[in-house]
């Protein structure tokens, strides 16, 4: 207790040192916390996908389209359950600038095959008998303050045209990693409107998503499915949700090594700036030691002394960090929702910040203490006589 | 009449220093006792190897050859960890610059060297503050070194070196960072534990009159030491 008493005077002794110290590091937590939220906001969907789905899309490129006769092939292959599909809308509510992600799905397969969007009795059976109803998670709902039974218009840019839907449902995400951004309605209503407009476009698809009855079949089912349509005029590619998630995530894996790489820089250079404040300190206190040797103490205590002070240091900023990022993330996700729907601060996040501080803490006592137990007791005594 | 046993017993000690391909010769030859409850004085010009004889004689240098006993131990045969433990509970230190920690009251750094004693925390406490009034200093305990005079500082390094109840008291020019009031008031501290509870006090210092307060006074000269009595052979 006394020798805790002392290690946290040691640390604050220099008070405005110490400060700007803790600050540093309150900073690269922060940046570090943020960094590594924003890695984990790029893998959202990727995290969320479950084991038990697969995607079926087009061979060639997920732009290219596939007959809807498919669901009914797909269906009766062996292992799979339930077929849902979908096709990207690309609708766009007002401007350009307000994004969500927008799909025309069957409703009933589709809520049945995605359990984490939660929505009432109520609300799953109005998507389901009403035509134009649409459901929309509640982080778009509340970003444009929509309520059931608003009408919302969509402008077209794949299917031409203004879009009315009606708000039936309003999903909230079973799990944290759920994204609350998109937009869903009717895919029979897309479909009736187009066989108006242009036939040619009528009964398509974008993609199905299959629902298998047993997940460690998945790469068997996969093939099978690929193998129904071979040399077909449509071939398939199915693969995980995962993968499929994955595919998109691969096209930016630059940024996201970019951004992975700073965080670790921000991390290495708080690294130097503690380890600069314990080698003076500890060059400071080389007196200090030398009459706690005289005394009789042993090198593990000066050196529990020293990493004590490392970490009283790089713990405080650490735990400062930590909490500075959780408002920090909020306001940081409120305002890139559009691009990040699920951003929230993991405690995978907070458990590697605690790590890096310990990595700090520890790199930075390393030296002074090594010194330390170096301190020849009467050589250290004539330099303070 | 009964003589006093010897405490120390300094039989052919030499030791010199590196100084890069150079070998400096400090200390040639030494021999002399010390018996419990003296108080002896060493002096010398600078660079004679006073210090150097009192950090041998304290455990916290090495000799070259010879043999050094302090009480009962040969503390030539000690490692460096039994060395420290062994300074924690035999010797106590008075430095010329007090060499208090600044963080800790007065009241803390006399506890300090109990730490690596058994005490509980309570019993720790109760001894500092029984060496602090037996410094006349039980009304500064709760005050930090900055905010205590020099005189007042060296009385809580002098409580600290005794807190153990060490075998004997090492001090080096404990009066040569102070004036000639504050000088007196340590030499007189210092006299009165020697008197009072018979601790044995080696005193390295330039001052002739606070070699005077000592029983025996050494001198050392180009690292021998004169005016020293016959030794028994060991």
């Amino acid at each position: 207790m006394f020798l805790i008493k002392l290690l946290f005077r040691n640390a604050f002794r220099h008070k405005l040192r110490t400060a700007l110290t803790v600050l540093g590091i309150t900073i690269a937590i922060l940046a570090f916390g943020l960094l590594r939220t924003v890695v984990s906001a790029w893998y959202a969907g990727v995290e969320a996908s479950s084991a038990s789905r697969l995607v079926t899309r087009n061979a060639i490129s997920l732009v290219f389209l596939l007959p809807s006769s498919y669901r009914e092939k797909i269906g009766q292959i062996d292992g799979v359950k339930t077929v849902s599909w979908g096709n990207w809308f690309g609708g766009i509510y007002i401007d350009e600038k307000n994004f969500f992600p927008n799909f025309a799905v069957d409703p009933m397969t589709y809520l049945d095959l995605y359990p984490e969007y939660l929505l009432t009795p109520d609300e799953k059976k109005a998507f389901v008998h009403d035509r134009k109803a649409c459901v929309v998670g509640s982080l778009t709902a509340r970003k444009y303050g929509w309520k059931l039974g608003d009408t919302v218009t969509l402008k077209g840019t794949i299917f031409p045209g203004n879009w009315d839907f009606v708000v039936r449902g309003i999903y909230r995400g079973r799990d944290k990693g759920t994204d609350e951004s998109q937009f869903f309605f009717n895919w029979e209503y897309l479909n009736e409107s187009i066989k108006k407009t242009s036939p040619q476009r009528a009964e398509q698809i974008g993609f199905f998503i299959v629902g298998i009855k047993n997940p460690d079949r998945t790469a068997e089912v996969a093939e099978a499915i690929d193998r129904s349509f071979k040399n077909s005029i449509t071939e398939t590619l199915t693969e995980t949700e995962k993968a499929f998630q994955m595919g998109f995530v691969s096209m930016t894996e630059a940024i996201v090594i970019a951004i992975q790489l700073v965080s670790f820089v921000v991390i290495i250079i708080i690294m130097a700036v503690v380890a600069n404040t314990m080698a003076m300190s500890a060059r400071e206190r080389t007196g200090e030691y030398v009459v706690f040797k005289t005394l009789g103490f042993g090198s593990y205590h000066l050196v529990g002394l020293i990493f004590g002070e490392s970490f009283v240091i790089t713990l405080t900023g650490c735990i400062l960090g930590i909490l500075a990022t959780f408002p920090a993330a909020k306001a940081f996700g409120d305002a890139m929702s559009t691009f990040l729907p699920v951003f929230f601060v993991s405690p995978r996040t907070i458990y590697l910040d605690i790590l890096a501080s310990i990595i700090v803490a520890t790199s930075a006592a390393i030296i002074p203490a090594l010194r330390v137990t170096h301190i020849r007791v009467a050589e250290g005594l004539r330099k303070i006589a | 009449m009964q003589v006093p046993l010897p405490i120390v017993r300094i039989r052919g000690v030499s030791k010199s220093y590196q100084r890069g391909s150079q070998i400096l010769p400090v200390l040639q030859n030494i021999n002399f006792d010390i018996a419990e409850g003296e108080f002896m004085a060493l002096m010398g010009p600078s660079g004679s190897g006073k210090s150097t004889l009192l950090n041998l004689i304290a455990g916290i240098d090495k000799a070259d050859s010879g043999s050094i006993t302090i009480g009962a131990t040969d503390i030539m045969d000690l490692s460096e960890t039994e060395l420290a433990a062994w300074r924690s509970t035999s010797i106590g230190f008075i430095f010329q610059f007090y060499n208090l920690i600044p963080v800790l009251n007065a009241r803390e750094n006399v506890e300090l060297p109990l730490l690596l004693t058994g005490l509980s925390r309570k019993e720790r406490r109760e001894h500092a503050e029984m060496a602090l009034q037996a410094v006349n200093l039980a009304d500064r305990m709760d005050h930090y070194p900055s905010e205590l005079s020099g005189g007042q500082q060296q009385r809580v390094a002098i409580a600290r070196a005794v807190v153990t109840d060490p075998l004997m008291l090492v001090a080096d020019e404990p009066t040569g960072d102070l004036d000639r009031v504050s000088a007196r008031d340590i030499l007189d501290l210092m006299c009165r534990l020697n008197a009072e509870l018979g601790k044995t006090i080696i005193m390295v210092t330039h001052d002739p009159r606070a070699a005077e307060r000592a029983h025996i006074i050494r001198n050392l000269d180009k690292g021998e030491l004169n005016n020293v009595p016959d030794q028994a052979p060991f």
